[in-house]
C-alpha cells in the first residue's frame, strides 16, 4: 500500500483566539475525488490554504506527495495545481496570452508551451476563443480556463475550491464532465463545495466540515446510511391507523416521522413498501398512497448540520 | 525553518510581464505625456533664455536642464515634481490590485516563492521607469543640439549619465512607497491617495514646514552666532528626510559645475578659491554623493517595507 497524496494529522489554524480550522486529519489516495462539504465559514478554504502552503498551519502537519508544503513549496506547487474560488485572470489580456504567463511561471520549456495550452484549451472546449480578451469570457469560460491551466501544466493533484459556485446548471455540467475526464486521466482532486449534488455525482468520498471540525469522512452512500438513518425514505399516506406505534415488527425500519393527520415519513435501509402495505391492510388501515425515493445527500446534509444544532 | 528553492524563480517572467503591462496601459501614456510636453517646454523656454543672456556662457549644454524663465520652472525641478506621479502610476495598485482581480492567489499557486512577486513587480516598473528616464534625457539632449547648435562635450555628457542615474533612484524612492501602500491598504485607490499625499507633502509643503520645525527645535539666541547656524544646519537635515529636496540638490550639484557646496560655506572656505571656476565632474560626484546613497537607502527602506508586509499577508483576502 503505498502512502497517501495528501496526508494531513491535526491541521490547525488559529487567528487570534478564534480557531477556524480545529484538528483536521484527512487522507487522500492516488486517484480519489475528495469532496469538502461544509456550510460558508466552516474552514474548507482554510484547510485548502494550508494543505497546498499558500497558509501556515498554527499546528499539525501536512504531507502531499510526501513533501513537507512549507520547507518545498516549489516542488509541491510544481505538481500540485490550484482553483481558487471565482478565479481571476488578466482581463487585458486573451486566454492563450494568461496561460503562457503561469507557463512560464511553471517553467514550462518555450518550444512546448504553445502546443500544451492549445492541447488544454482544445479540451475545456475554449480553443475558438483563445485569442480573445478574458474580459470577454463568461464565468464559466473563466472556471473552464482555470482547469485549462492545471491541465497545460500536466499535475499530479488539483485543488478545486467551490469550482461550481455561481455557474448556471448547464455550465455546472460541462465543468463536472471535465473534472470527471482529468480524473479519468489519474489526476487526484480535492473539491471543495457548499454544493451538495455536486458533489454526491463525482466524488469518490466526501469529508462534512462544520465549525473547523471534519464531522464525518467516508463514502457518499455510507453518509447516507449513517447520517440519514437509512437510504431510503417513503412518504405514506394512510387513514385509521398509527403508523409510529406497530413499525417495529419491520427490522428494516429506522425512524417514522408523523407529518399530519395521515401522512407519514418512514426511513428504511432498504425499500419496505410491500411490507408497509401488508402491514397497514393488515391492521385494518386505508392506503392511500406509498412513494419510495433514496434519500439524496441533500437531505442526509441538512439532517447531519440539524443535528449538530441541537 | 530552511526552504528548499531558489525565491528568484520566476522574477524575470514576472517583471517583463509587469514592464509589458504598463508599457502599454493608457495611464503609463497619459503620464508620459504630460512629462514630455513640460519637459519640451521647459528646455524651449531654457533655449529662448540662454539666447537672449548669455553667448558665451561655459557649459551652455548643461543649462539646458537648469535655467528657468518666468513662470516656468526649469526641466531639473520640473522633473523633482512630475516624476514622481509616474512612479506612483506605476505602482500605486500593484499588489492589492491584484487582490482586487482575484489573481492573487492563483499566481502564488504556480511554482514560485511569494519574494519572486514583489521583486518581480519591482524590477518591472523599474525597468519601464529608466526607458522613460533614457528617452526623455535623449530627447533633451537632441532639442539641445538641434537648438543651440553644439554639441554637449564629454564632462558634460558624464555628468548628464550621473544625473540620469539618480533620476532613477529618484523614481525608485517613489516606485518603492507606492509599492508599499499597495501592500499596506485594500484597496488601490486608498494607496493611490496616501501615495499622492506624500508626494505633497514632500515635493510642495516640506519646504514650507522644515523653517517653522527648525526655528522650534533650534532657537536663535541673538547674542550667540553659532545658534544661526545650528538652526541651519537642523533646517537642512529636516528638509533633506525628502527625497524631492536630495534630489534638487542632485541637479544643482551636477547640472551647474560652479556650485562647490549643498551646505553652508564660511569665508575661510573660500580661501584661494577661483569663484564661479567650475569644478571636476569626479569632484562634483564626490559632494553629491552622500544624496545619492541616501536616495538608493530611501528606495531599499521603503522596498524593504512593502516586502515584509507582503510576506505576513493572508493570501485570503
Amino acid at each position: 500500500m503505498s502512502r497517501p497524496v495528501i496526508e494531513a494529522v491535526g491541521l490547525t489554524k488559529r487567528y487570534g483566539k478564534s480557531t477556524v480550522v480545529d484538528g483536521v486529519n484527512i487522507a487522500v489516495d492516488e486517484g480519489e475525488i475528495v469532496g469538502l462539504l461544509g456550510p460558508n465559514g466552516a474552514g474548507k478554504t482554510t484547510t485548502i490554504l494550508m494543505i497546498i502552503g499558500l497558509t501556515e498551519p498554527s499546528a499539525g502537519s501536512v504531507r502531499v506527495l510526501d513533501l513537507d508544503p512549507l520547507r518545498d513549496p516549489l516542488a509541491v506547487k510544481a505538481q500540485v495545481g490550484y482553483l481558487p474560488d471565482a478565479v481571476g485572470f488578466y482581463d487585458g489580456m486573451t486566454g492563450l496570452e494568461n496561460l503562457r504567463y503561469t507557463a512560464r511561471l511553471g517553467g514550462i520549456h518555450p518550444d512546448e508551451m504553445d502546443d500544451r495550452i492549445m492541447a488544454a484549451l482544445r479540451q475545456v472546449h475554449l480553443d475558438h476563443v483563445a485569442g480573445n480578451r478574458v474580459g470577454t469570457y463568461s464565468r464559466g469560460m473563466r472556471q473552464r480556463l482555470g482547469l485549462a491551466e492545471l491541465a497545460m501544466r500536466q499535475i499530479r493533484v488539483a485543488v478545486l475550491d467551490e469550482p461550481t459556485s455561481g455557474l448556471d446548471p448547464r455550465s455546472t455540467d460541462e465543468l463536472l464532465d471535465l473534472i470527471r475526464a482529468f480524473a479519468a486521466d489519474g489526476m487526484t482532486l480535492l473539491i471543495s463545495s457548499h454544493m451538495l449534488d455536486v458533489v454526491q455525482s463525482i466524488c469518490t468520498r466526501v469529508a462534512l466540515f462544520n465549525q473547523g471540525k471534519i464531522g464525518f469522512m467516508g463514502s457518499v452512500e455510507k453518509f447516507t446510511n449513517d447520517v440519514a438513518g437509512g437510504s431510503f425514505q417513503i412518504d405514506v399516506a394512510a387513514r385509521k391507523i398509527d403508523l409510529s406505534a406497530c413499525t417495529d415488527v419491520i427490522s428494516a425500519v429506522g425512524a417514522v416521522e408523523h407529518l399530519d393527520e395521515e401522512h407519514w415519513k418512514v426511513s428504511a435501509t432498504h425499500d419496505v413498501r410491500p411490507e408497509l402495505a401488508r402491514l397497514i391492510t393488515g391492521h385494518g388501515g386505508d392506503l392511500l398512497s406509498l412513494q419510495a425515493h433514496r434519500a439524496s445527500l441533500s437531505e442526509a446534509y441538512n439532517r447531519f448540520f440539524s443535528q449538530i444544532e441541537q | 525553518m530552511k526552504r528548499k528553492g531558489s525565491p528568484l524563480t520566476g522574477v524575470t517572467s514576472i517583471a517583463l510581464k509587469e514592464a509589458a503591462d504598463h508599457m502599454t496601459s493608457a495611464r503609463m501614456h497619459l503620464i508620459m505625456l504630460l512629462v514630455l510636453l513640460t519637459a519640451i517646454g521647459a528646455v524651449y523656454a531654457a533655449i529662448g533664455q540662454i539666447k537672449t543672456t548669455t553667448a558665451q556662457d561655459d557649459y551652455l549644454f548643461l543649462k539646458l536642464f537648469t535655467v528657468a524663465q518666468q513662470p516656468l520652472p526649469s526641466f531639473s525641478s520640473f522633473m523633482g515634481f512630475l516624476l514622481p506621479l509616474l512612479a506612483i502610476a506605476l505602482g500605486f495598485d500593484a499588489v492589492n490590485g491584484e487582490f482586487g482581480r482575484r489573481t492573487m492567489s492563483r499566481i502564488l499557486a504556480q511554482p514560485i516563492y511569494r519574494d519572486a512577486v514583489l521583486i518581480g513587480k519591482f524590477l518591472g516598473g523599474l525597468m519601464v521607469l529608466a526607458v522613460a528616464l533614457v528617452t526623455l534625457w535623449l530627447l533633451m539632449v537632441g532639442l539641445g543640439i538641434l537648438f543651440l547648435g553644439l554639441p554637449p562635450s564629454g564632462a558634460d555628457v558624464a555628468r548628464g549619465l550621473v544625473y540620469l542615474a539618480a533620476t532613477l533612484f529618484y523614481t525608485g524612492v517613489w516606485l518603492a512607497l507606492a509599492l508599499a501602500f499597495s501592500t499596506i491598504t485594500r484597496s488601490p485607490a486608498t494607496s493611490a491617495l496616501a501615495s499622492l499625499s506624500v508626494w505633497l507633502i514632500f515635493t510642495i509643503f516640506w519646504q514650507m514646514i522644515t523653517p517653522l520645525l527648525a526655528s522650534v527645535i533650534s532657537p536663535i539666541n541673538p547674542y550667540d552666532p553659532m545658534t544661526m547656524l545650528a538652526q541651519f544646519n537642523t533646517q537642512q537635515g529636516l528638509a533633506r528626510i525628502s527625497p524631492a529636496i536630495l534630489y534638487g540638490e542632485i541637479a544643482t550639484m551636477l547640472l551647474d559645475p560652479t556650485s562647490r557646496s549643498v551646505g553652508p560655506i564660511f569665508m575661510s572656505q573660500l580661501q584661494g578659491a577661483l569663484i564661479g571656476s567650475p569644478l571636476p565632474t569626479m569632484q562634483s560626484i564626490k559632494i553629491i554623493w552622500p544624496q545619492i546613497a541616501g536616495l538608493i537607502a530611501g528606495m531599499l527602506f521603503m522596498f524593504t517595507l512593502a516586502y515584509v508586509s507582503f510576506q505576513r499577508q493572508e493570501v485570503r483576502s
